[in-house]
């Protein structure tokens, strides 16, 4: 029977990317409870909706975050959209397709960089940034941004992507197939890799549903909630079809996101040889009709819940995300109950925390 | 079936109704998605979201002037984070949470930034 | 000497930001703009970093943790702001909970803007930077020679 001491965990630290503060309660090495503590990155955007009219807030709602920010940009003009009745052109959705795909695959890689890094394995971490820039110059190419790509507006796309350019965009991600394999033989192989993963931070099923997790987090244990079955954009006609693993721990969920990024390249593929020639925008006039929609999409991170209400005005009453991580959070309050400390940094990075989104 | 993500179930529901509807909701299988709030000239809504193999449910709450609200917290445990956050935003105080941050959730500049007051013509409290 | 200017060591916080720089400023740590090559290495430790690079702007919650990382830093120190939240608060500006840029919480002596701030910026900023810490770097030398040479030594006068 130890002394209990109280480490605090952040709000800045060496395997946190960003600012989260978790007070742990040890007993000898083992975590006994685990307290968040938010509010870091707490900017209150959301109440920028009375300032910006609903075309700038998209501007607004794309930082958000960084790393899902092509996500935000459309889950949050798909909700103005169904507001307001538009029907966005099918060109568009196969852009807004691949674009979601691409902004998965550089999410994912980011991820299995830093979760590498967090496991002392830097050669691995700086390959998979590597293989992301190539991903980034694609962004660059054809929108301008490497990370804020202002691609995606209510009604459509703010431009045209030419089909030889995406035809370059699908050979491009296919050439990085061998060199993923490469690696992510690695995260999937690699004894001492699963050595740190496997039986880390095990989550069943019925907890992951009790406990609201999303994305590969609760894939991971198992629970198919990959909004991306709900005939959002273009993944029906795709062929879509959930990855799902029943283990539940940390390897269960680095398989799901590995798994996922050849996924997207399949995706990326077909969605660049089913696409058609058209417009890719419907003009947009006039107020916001009284009413409100809900919109959700499948970011890297897991499912993303956009709120609007409109008044008659151009300004909304009011926009709200929910984003991945915010319903993922209570879930690492669990699991950390009972792990060792040196598991922490690796249970924490487990769901892919981004909590620019979690506060907004 | 699998549910369209145009599918709106949006339905209206009173103070005293939230708790036996999280009942509801955790019998039947539903996860909680999510918990938010508006405000608007002194009225607060509160939208209580769940999810079941893609069934998206939506409740709306109105809160009342003492803007106390039942916590569903005992029935869903991941509830917390998301009415402690409403509390600090908007001020709803929700009786029964079990991981309650006392208003420390966010350290706010301000307290409750989101709360509004009643657009009176005779200047009422 | 330009020990410091050869291989100086960064520290990255993020204050209160989208994350974008963030990544940005890990990305010119990984190949294709890799600074690790210059000898700058990203180290978790404030009391071996040479540089601290900001993102975001600062937010109630954050401006204590902002002024102790600095207080923290043994000098000669750079701040760099990274980013346009970092600089002036950006788009964010007028949110309720954000105070400004991180100039409100400590001194700024290089403002990379940008949104997000690209790689190439992010290096010549601290490049910019290593400029600085140079300059600062001789004037502590200077100050503390001028210091040894005027007052006598206490030791002497005590028999």
């Amino acid at each position: 029977m130890g002394k209990r001491t109280i480490v605090p965990f952040g709000p800045q630290h060496p395997a946190l990317p960003e600012p989260i503060h978790l007070d742990l309660e040890l007993d000898g090495e083992k975590v006994v409870r685990a307290v968040p503590s938010l509010g870091f990155i707490h900017r209150g955007l959301e109440k920028l909706v009375e300032k910006n009219d609903y075309n700038a807030m998209n501007y607004i709602m794309e930082r958000v975050c960084g790393i899902c920010s092509f996500g935000h940009s459309w889950g949050y003009s798909g909700a103005v959209e169904g507001l307001m009745g538009i029907e966005v052109p099918e060109r568009a959705q196969y852009l807004r397709t691949i674009y979601l795909e691409l902004s998965r695959m550089h999410s994912h890689l980011l991820w299995l960089g830093l979760l590498a890094d967090g496991m002392g394995f830097e050669s691995l971490f700086m390959n998979c940034w590597r293989i992301r820039e190539q991903i980034l110059d694609i962004f660059e190419a054809t929108t301008g941004g490497r990370v804020i790509l202002s691609f995606t507006k209510v009604g459509g796309q703010h431009r045209d992507i030419s089909d030889e350019t995406l035809k370059k965009i699908a050979d491009k991600v296919t050439t990085l197939r061998p060199e993923l394999k490469r690696i992510c033989d690695v995260f999937i192989d690699d004894e001492s890799v699963k050595n740190r993963m496997c039986g880390v931070g095990k989550v069943s099923t019925d907890e992951a549903v009790e406990l609201g997790a999303v994305g590969p987090t609760a894939r991971g244990s198992g629970v198919n909630n990959d909004v991306r079955c709900t005939g959002v954009g273009k993944y029906e006609e795709l062929g879509f079809a959930p990855i799902l693993e029943k283990d539940g721990d940390c390897y269960s969920r680095c398989k799901v996101r590995v798994k996922e990024v050849f996924q997207s390249i399949d995706i990326i593929c077909a969605a660049v040889a089913k696409i058609q020639a058209g417009p890719v925008s419907v003009p947009v006039k006039g107020p916001a009709p009284e009413g409100e929609y809900v919109m959700r999409i499948e970011q890297p991170r897991g499912d993303a819940f956009y709120y609007v209400v409109g008044n008659g005005t151009k300004y909304l009453d009011r926009a709200r995300v929910r984003t991945p991580t915010d319903a993922n959070i209570p879930m690492i309050v669990k699991v950390l109950q009972g792990c060792d400390l040196n598991d922490v940094s690796m249970i924490v990075l487990t769901i892919d925390p981004c909590v620019s989104c979690t506060e907004r | 079936m699998i549910h369209s993500y145009k599918e709106q179930h949006i339905t209206a529901l009173t103070p005293d109704a939230i708790e036996s509807k999280a009942d509801e909701m955790k019998k039947a299988g539903y996860r909680i998605e999510q918990i938010c709030a508006r405000s608007k000239d002194g009225v607060t809504t509160l939208l209580y979201s769940f999810d079941k193999d893609f069934d998206l449910q939506n409740f709306r709450v109105t809160v009342p002037q003492n803007m106390t609200a039942p916590s569903i917290s005992k029935y869903y445990w991941a509830a917390f984070i998301y009415e402690n956050e409403v509390h600090d935003l908007f001020g709803v105080t929700f009786t029964g949470l079990v991981l309650d941050y006392k208003g420390n959730f966010f350290k706010l500049e301000k307290p409750t930034p989101w709360k509004t007051e009643p657009k009176t013509a005779e200047g009422g409290e | 000497m330009t020990y410091l200017t050869k291989s100086p060591w960064i520290l990255h916080y993020d204050g209160s930001s989208c994350n974008g720089c963030d990544i940005e400023v890990l990305a010119s740590l990984t190949p294709v703009y890799d600074i690790e090559r210059f000898g700058i290495i990203n180290t978790g430790d404030p009391k071996q970093a040479d540089i601290l690079l900001i993102t975001g702007s600062v937010n109630a919650q954050s401006i204590s943790v902002v002024k102790q990382l600095y207080d923290q830093m043994p000098g000669p120190k750079v701040v760099i702001a990274v980013g346009i939240c970092a600089c002036t608060g950006g788009v964010f500006r007028h949110c309720y909970n954000v105070l400004g840029g991180v100039d409100k919480a400590i001194p700024v002596d290089v403002y990379v803007p940008g949104c997000a701030a690209r790689p190439e910026a992010i290096i010549d900023g601290v490049v910019k930077g290593l400029a600085i810490l140079a300059e600062k770097e001789k004037a502590e030398k200077e100050g503390k020679g001028k210091a040894a040479t005027a007052a006598p030594p206490a030791a002497e006068a005590k028999p």
